[in-house]
């Protein structure tokens, strides 16, 4: 008891000053969106939702909010801190402050704004139904199974299960649509948040549809390949669910079945693949012909998607001619382009040989880092799925692409509904 | 000046592509700072993230190829790309996270005499942009200054494989590297410009993909920064530099504004401080014009 009071007491005396500006908004008003900075006290180990639930508490009640569990549990309280995407709650106050003045040492006010790509009901507190909602709606976020309903429930394999317990992490707060750069000039973009939902499916052993599934989001415009790989996702998920390497997964699972889509996308990455393996290294003008119309040697009729791109990236090339980038016109003829000096191709194709017997997959966020300590919130939601991976035997890690070899236990709360 | 830093070179693909000006530069600039650069030739393309899209193990292997060939000539490696970095660092993670995958891995590279160790001699394999400030520094890049960029306003554009995700590009460690752009701009006396788009992204990795979305980045970065008042950029990533300075006229008109914004390499960035003039450095190939940043410099005696 003494000792509550005396930690009661020293957390008191460590409370600090701290400016908290907060982008807020009152529909009601019939005004813009305005800045209003609070000063709140706390110690500089809480969250920067504790300061802004002080402010709403002391300064203004009419602040808006939204959160729950306080804990990075629910998923309710995204926002962006000094331009991040986040959890109000994930964040120490004090850190946010450090963060608001690496450039200048001292005198910024930690910066609170409503999450991006989505609009603002008030203040903070964002409407997630177009951005974030329908687009899970969109990748149907359930299993379709074969329509035979067993006596009791599908029985899989835990370790088949292992490889979806990263997506199934995502607690749905929206950071990742909040971070996600493509969604900011794309807003039909299915998006970081639904793609890594479609992959929680698409990678479960119990769904039947799993091609149909991939054809569509290859084939959609704004599907997988609307992705622009920035890594924004990654960075803004509160739950290590790294959206972004879902949609690689997925790209990857429909390249394997060969999905030629209109959008180039699985063109593209065959020609980047086969010109390396012949080459060692990029020949930019064969690229562009591969991804676009390797039609042009007879081997394939390019679509007409492909045909647009081509004959649009015309203008690029001319303007190139005309700088100088383009050194000669040979620079343009794909093909001609440097090999590798001696035998570095050769070794570069028995490098494909060997890769693509095994096609190993390693998911760092199961199999964990050799000589690190797992971060406290990813060790803490690895226990929670039981997916405590053991010191990793050899064969065990080199497991095959489809996680087949992955002898990890893993039993799934979803998979064991 | 005789240089104490002695570094393998990979100068990636498209530097000896489609952006020969950075390659160039690049070997005036290392030359002029006294960084001695052994060019790894027998090296393979990163994979850009795609072949690692296609077949991890394959993206692994390929770049594990390449850092054994570094580590053969006993140097840390440096290479020019923030994409480049970005998915080497991804493969690395990979390879450093697990012996038994790395010794896997190996085996492909046995056949060539050829072996990637982790941590071998505290081995690492750093952007020019990281090894400026970490290795060279900025107190001794401000006393090789011959003309300083007095009056010119640079936007810093990173490129995300260089900024992002943060664990796995060392930032623990090093948790300003997404301010070196700023620090090397001021060093070398330039006006840094703050704008929307620097750490965002360029969208060159869609742009056979979806030209709109890709093109659209590209575009209102470049219009963000002309709204600050910026004279050019300056990227560490030529497959940024492609997006926004190749394709600029057709990211302008999908933006549907006029641009006409410079962008430079960082080596090229860092040629014109050292008294280089903007044609020895490959400016006059570029597709926006550079002509205004040689406008604002011709005062400044080099």
């Amino acid at each position: 008891m003494a000792e509550a009071q005396q930690e009661a007491a020293q957390t008191e005396h460590d409370a600090k000053q701290y400016t908290l500006k907060v982008r807020r908004y009152k529909p009601e008003s019939g005004d813009g969106p305005y800045w209003e900075s609070f000063d709140v006290e706390l110690d500089p180990t809480l969250s920067v939702l504790d300061g802004l639930l002080q402010a709403k508490d002391r300064e203004d009640g009419s602040l808006a909010v939204r959160c729950s569990c306080r804990a990075a549990i629910c998923g309710s309280c995204g926002v962006k801190i000094n331009g991040k995407s986040t959890l109000a709650c994930l964040i120490q106050i004090g850190e946010a402050h450090e963060a608001a003045n690496r450039r200048n040492g001292g005198g910024e006010p930690i910066v609170v704004e409503p999450m991006g790509n989505m609009p603002v009901v008030k203040d903070l507190v964002t409407d997630m139904e177009s951005a974030h909602w329908e687009k899970i709606r969109r990748v149907t976020p359930w299993l379709l199974d074969d329509g035979d309903p067993p006596e009791r429930e599908r029985v899989v394999p835990p370790e088949s299960m292992v490889d979806i317990t990263q997506t199934i992490a995502c607690i749905q707060c929206g950071a990742c649509v909040s971070a996600c750069l493509s969604m900011e000039v794309d807003p039909d973009f299915i998006g970081p948040a639904a793609l890594a939902k479609a992959y929680r499916f698409v990678g479960d052993p119990r769904d039947v549809e799993t091609r149909e599934r991939l054809y569509d989001l290859a084939q959609d415009p704004h599907g997988i390949y609307d992705c622009t790989h920035c890594f924004s996702c990654i960075d803004a998920c509160p739950k290590g669910v790294a959206p972004m390497d879902q949609i690689m997964r997925l790209r990857r699972a429909a390249g394997n079945e060969e999905i030629d889509d209109k959008n180039n996308g699985h063109r593209h990455e065959a020609a980047f693949v086969n010109i390396i393996r012949k080459k060692g290294t990029l020949d930019e003008s064969l690229l562009l012909q591969e991804s676009y119309a390797q039609g042009v040697k007879g081997k394939l009729i390019p679509k007409p998607a492909a045909i647009k791109g081509l004959v649009g990236s015309i203008p690029t090339a001319v303007r190139g001619i005309r700088t100088g980038k383009m050194r000669s016109l040979r620079k343009l003829i794909p093909g001609m382009h440097h090999k590798l000096p001696g035998d570095g191709t050769e070794y570069v194709g028995r490098i494909y040989e060997h890769a693509e017997e095994h096609a190993t997959e390693l998911n760092l966020y199961i199999t964990g880092e050799e000589g690190e300590e797992p971060a406290p919130k990813e060790s803490d939601e690895r226990q929670a799925e039981a997916v405590t991976a053991p010191a990793a035997e050899p064969d065990e890690t080199v497991a095959s692409a489809d996680g087949g070899d992955a002898e990890q236990p893993g039993p799934d709360q979803e998979a064991q509904r | 000046m005789t240089g104490d830093l002695k570094l393998a070179y990979w100068p990636g693909c498209v530097s000896r592509g489609f952006t020969p000006e950075l390659h160039g530069s690049m070997a005036l600039v290392s030359e002029r700072l006294g960084i001695e650069l052994v060019t790894l030739d027998r090296a393979n393309c990163c994979g850009a993230g795609v072949i690692a899209e296609h077949n991890q193990e394959l993206a692994d292997t390929l770049n594990a190829r390449t850092f054994a060939l570094a580590q053969q000539t006993g140097l840390a490696m440096m290479n020019i790309c923030s994409t480049c970095q970005g998915a080497q660092s991804e493969c690395q993670q990979r390879l450093d996270a697990d012996s038994a995958y790395r010794a896997h891995v190996n085996e492909a590279l046995s056949g060539e005499g050829l072996q990637y160790e982790k941590d071998k001699g505290g081995w690492t394999n750093k952007n020019f942009l990281w090894v400026l400030v970490e290795d060279y520094g900025l107190d001794r890049l401000k006393a090789a200054v011959k003309r300083p960029l007095s009056g010119l306003r640079v936007g810093p554009f990173y490129g995300c494989y260089i900024v992002r995700p943060k664990h796995r590009l060392g930032y623990e460690d090093h948790p300003e590297r997404d301010l070196y752009l700023e620090q090397v701009i001021e060093t070398l006396g330039g006006e840094v410009v703050d704008y929307d788009g620097s750490r965002k992204c360029c969208g060159f990795p869609i742009v056979t993909m979806n030209r709109d979305t890709s093109l659209r980045q590209a575009g209102t970065h470049i219009g963000d920064a002309l709204d600050q008042g910026a004279d050019c950029l300056v990227t560490p990533c030529p497959l940024c530099h492609l997006n926004l300075d190749m394709q600029q006229p057709e990211a302008a008109k999908i933006v549907n504004r006029d641009l006409g914004l410079a962008i430079l390499h960082l080596p090229q960035l860092v040629g014109l401080a050292l008294g280089y003039q903007p044609g020895d450095l490959g400016m006059g190939t570029h597709i926006a014009s550079t002509s205004w940043v040689g406008e604002r410099l011709a005062g400044v005696p080099a």
